[in-house]
């Protein structure tokens, strides 16, 4: 009865209009992500004559054999598991007790701890100096490079902030003052057993941002059995393998045909640990609590 | 009355070294974050020296020679020195232009969904391609777009020529900001939305009794509601007209396109640590691009100031 309050003609009108344009929107979104996977399996002859459009013609997983048969392409996968696995644990050491720490109103000096950090989101030292330092501390070439100068974003820092300011309730913490808790009690007693939404995004937006970099690795990291994937996916996606001198027009065809069929296949085999995670994840963005990182 | 005020500072300062007794753990917590801030941020802002010095890395810091303002006069009267300017300002100036308003129409028309179902289902797929990698991203854009593309073959079913859209000048600007804008639209959108959820729903109904159409009530009731953030945002947005990344400009990269696709971050990188580096040089180039942001961001907050409520400070 109250929903039909004002549904007026122009209004049925102006949600179809909605309706179209998420629509289109969602195939604009969707769509290359679909050829993506259409492309991986079907014939690379029918790809590169552009005969597939929204089904593969046939279903062949010879390009995906070809990537699991590839040395390099596995020792990629396992460095980046282990930088992503330390990494990760290393980014919510650090950010979730010091976003804690920030939301306190008690905090000795908490309006200097505040400006310490908001400086470094709008200036910083810039490459050059960050490599400078990277090689003074010896850190090139070695795969700690790839886990602990990363080691905390103060954007997500203050995200962690915002989630205890607004939703842990002052009397919670009143309470367990009361009962004698000290602040290293009530953080690991009260505070973290009602943390698992904000550490759950953490571990998403930082294993994401880990998974997925690799200038760091293409600055610093120069042994091949330290490269993470992304620099084997940069290797084989982009990096043309344009030194082939003297080979006819029909090998490089032939060659351009084999290598695409690839490049479809690893994007899916690189990315499927996030599209696997995603889905248990996003149902936390809808909470909205990370617009309160803005105020 | 100066009695009753010194009681009261020293009141004051006896609870505060209680507050310490008390409240020194919170330090602990914060202080992982705070080694970590000064080392991987305080100690590179130190080593902005270098870019006052003709730097040697054999020699460091303190070997080095100093040169003043050398390096930063050379890049002004270098060859390259507008054409990186205008790169880097025009590439990210359009991105803005589009990228701005997209996520906002985006969480202003999804917000008019009544069924949080669809809602949920459509930012699922507006999200999803923010976790794709830059090097996939890239890479995707090469196989779409390469001379055997997929965009080529449409070309092509519709009589047209086969385009090198990578080789092509004209067609880093477009490639670049339109991937953005495919990778990031929804994802951007997420702030507007969590924004709109906070609108009292109450408003909605009364303008509903008083027969305002959804388009009306999205004028005067939802926009007016994320006007803050949209203020804080743009107040962002132009403090980093002069900063575009590196890491997805330096994917996109080819011989010819470079042309419109080498601007200021590409050059650090490039001049800093690669080739017969130079990295004082480098650092001094950086260092000119920040010191713009931060000019920028200061005027474009100290007006959001003077003419409204809402500003980041």
């Amino acid at each position: 009865m109250k929903n039909n309050i004002g549904r007026t003609k122009g209004d049925k009108v102006f949600n179809v209009f909605v309706y179209v344009i998420m629509i289109l929107l969602a195939i604009i979104i969707l769509y290359p992500l679909w050829f993506v996977i259409i492309a991986s399996v079907s014939s690379p002859d029918a790809i590169l004559n552009g005969e597939v459009w929204l089904l593969p013609d046939v279903v062949d997983f010879s390009g995906f054999k070809r990537i699991f048969a590839d040395k390099q392409i596995w020792i990629g996968y396992r460095n980046t598991i282990l930088y992503t696995f330390f990494g990760t644990l290393l980014n919510i050491i650090l950010t979730i007790p010091a976003g804690y720490a920030l939301s306190r109103k008690e905090l000795p000096y908490k309006k200097a701890f505040m400006w310490f950090f908001i400086i470094t989101m709008f200036f910083g030292g810039g490459l050059i100096p960050f490599y400078v330092l990277i090689d003074k501390l010896g850190l090139i070439d070695n795969p700690l490079v790839l886990i602990i100068p990363q080691g905390l974003s103060v954007w997500n820092m203050f995200m962690v902030k915002a989630y205890y300011e607004s939703n842990i309730p002052g009397e919670l913490i009143e309470a367990a003052e009361i009962d004698g808790a000290g602040h290293f009690r009530t953080f690991s007693n009260i505070i973290l057993p009602i943390s698992k939404p904000i550490i759950a995004v953490m571990i998403l937006f930082y294993a994401v941002g880990r998974w997925n970099s690799y200038f760091d690795a293409m600055l610093f990291i120069h042994s091949e059995n330290l490269y993470p994937l992304q620099i084997i996916l940069r290797n084989i996606l982009i990096v043309n393998d344009n030194q082939s001198g003297g080979i006819t027009g029909e090998d490089i065809y032939e060659r351009l045909k084999l290598a695409n069929q690839i490049k479809y296949g690893i994007i899916i085999v690189s990315s499927l640990p996030i599209i696997l995670i995603y889905p248990f994840i996003q149902k936390y963005f809808e909470d909205g609590f990370l617009v309160g990182s803005f105020k | 009355m100066q009695a009753v005020e010194e009681n009261v500072l020293d009141i004051k300062k006896k609870s505060r070294r209680n507050d310490f007794k008390k409240n020194w753990p919170l330090l602990v917590m914060i202080s992982g974050a705070v080694l970590f801030v000064f080392v991987f941020a305080y100690i590179p802002m130190y080593g902005i020296v270098i870019a006052f010095q003709d730097y040697n890395p054999a020699l460091g810091i303190k070997g080095s020679q100093f040169i003043g303002f050398g390096n930063f006069t050379r890049f002004f009267q270098a060859y390259n020195f507008k054409d990186l300017m205008y790169n880097t300002f025009i590439l990210s100036f359009l991105g803005f232009i589009i990228g701005f308003p997209l996520p906002i129409i985006i969480a202003l028309l999804l917000n008019t969904l009544r069924s949080k179902k669809t809602k949920g289902i459509f930012q699922t797929i507006f999200n999803a391609p923010h976790f794709i990698s830059v090097v996939v991203l890239v890479g995707m854009i090469f196989l779409f777009f390469g001379e055997y593309g997929l965009v080529n073959s449409v070309i092509r079913a519709f009589g047209g020529e086969r385009t090198s859209f990578m080789l092509s000048s004209k067609w880093f600007r477009p490639l670049f900001i339109g991937s953005g804008n495919w990778q990031e639209m929804g994802w951007s959108s997420i702030i507007y939305l969590a924004a709109l959820a906070g609108v009292d729903p109450q408003l909605h109904e009364s303008a509903k009794i008083d027969g305002a159409s959804r388009f009306k009530r999205i004028i005067h009731i939802d926009f007016p509601a994320i006007f803050p953030t949209i203020s804080v945002l743009l107040i962002l947005s132009i403090g980093n007209l002069l900063s575009v990344g590196h890491e997805k400009v330096l994917l996109m990269q080819t011989g010819p396109n470079s042309v419109v696709s080498e601007i200021i971050s590409t050059y650090v990188y490039k001049i800093g640590l690669t080739g017969s580096s130079e990295p004082g040089y480098a650092a001094a180039i950086g260092l000119f691009n920040s010191i713009i942001n931060i000019v920028l961001l200061i005027i474009a907050n100290s007006s959001a100031k003077r003419f409204s409520e809402n500003s980041l400070w």
